[in-house]
């Protein structure tokens, strides 16, 4: 796994206590992590932070799932 | 009860009457406290009188990077803003048709645009601490009006609107917003009234006197405790009963 996903599930694993095995590819942040939505929105803020990077609202819209995010954060970082 | 020992409290207005009591009885209760206003002479004075835990931190609410900055100056004081009093706040008085754009627009960017913000700014770090105090300083005339004060009593009326929006925002993450609609207080402001200004007004309010800052103050230490959890989205009127609900 790529260092962007590990530190990816990291933020996921330690804002949303979940377990570490529960955060696939297609897990979805609401859906499968319980996530609401203040969390997702606190996520992409953690996501700005660790990353240096901007992630816009629309963008953010489509991150669903940790599989969006990294693939996302890959390509803007 | 009311212990705020550990606890940061930023307040907007502080070198005012009403703030600076606010400032004051917040940092009796044991808070650490951020006195944020343009006039540094006053804030100072008010530093050294408390003697620690206070921190002076200048800002013009109408200067929008100044007001970003705010928050993230008053976290390097003090290590964190657990409490925000949104307590500042100008008049631009006048009759609707004689009423500039600039004195509507002043109004509502230092009563209203600057809550908005420095909301926004520090609700990030209390979310992450899971706990937080928002009490914004609204007044009397946001829910009854007043002639002259279009700009005035819309900002007012806005904070309120404002904090019930925000307080179901981020309920679930032990934050609580709330205001404190104040009355006529004897302040320095009320003092400028004439005799006839004066009775016009004790004849509206039935307990037949002004408030005094250290009433609104009390309503801000209780909103801004730990036992208040449970109360969000409220408007406390501290009015001697001239507006009721």
């Amino acid at each position: 796994m790529s260092d962007i996903a590990d530190r990816v599930k990291k933020i996921v694993v330690e804002h949303l206590g979940v377990e570490e095995d529960k955060v696939t590819e297609s897990a979805s942040f609401i859906d499968d992590l319980g996530a609401d939505s203040l969390d997702t929105v606190e996520l992409v803020m953690a996501f700005e932070e660790e990353f240096g990077i901007e992630i816009p609202d629309d963008a953010a819209e489509t991150i669903q799932t940790f599989g969006d995010a990294v693939k996302f954060i890959s390509e803007a970082a | 009860m009311f212990d705020l020992t550990g606890k940061c409290a930023l307040v907007t207005g502080a070198s005012g009457g009403i703030g600076a009591e606010i400032a004051r009885v917040l940092h009796t209760a044991g808070a650490t406290v951020g006195l944020s206003g343009t006039r540094i002479q006053p804030l100072e004075a008010l530093a050294a009188d408390l003697g620690e835990r206070a921190h002076v931190l200048s800002c013009n609410l109408s200067n929008p990077e100044e007001v970003e900055g705010l928050v993230k100056r008053a976290v390097e004081a003090m290590g964190a803003v657990d409490i925000l009093v949104n307590n500042a706040g100008i008049t631009r008085d006048g009759l609707i048709m004689r009423m500039s754009d600039e004195d509507w627009q002043s109004v509502i960017d230092v009563n209203l645009t600057a809550t908005f913000r420095l909301c926004r700014a520090a609700v990030r770090g209390m979310m992450k601490a899971r706990w937080g105090r928002i009490v914004n300083i609204s007044s009397v005339v946001g829910t009854t009006g007043n002639p002259g004060q279009v700009n005035y009593a819309a900002s007012k009326a806005g904070m309120v609107g404002l904090s019930k929006s925000l307080a179901a925002e981020v309920a679930s993450r032990g934050i609580t917003v709330n205001c404190v609609a104040p009355g006529f207080i004897e302040t320095a402001m009320t003092d400028k009234l004439n005799e006839q200004q004066r009775a016009a007004i004790l004849g509206a309010v039935p307990a037949g006197r002004m408030g005094t800052p250290q009433e609104i103050a009390a309503a801000v230490l209780y909103l801004a405790s730990q036992e208040a959890g449970y109360v969000t989205g409220a408007t406390l009127h501290v009015n001697g009963g001239m507006a009721m609900g």
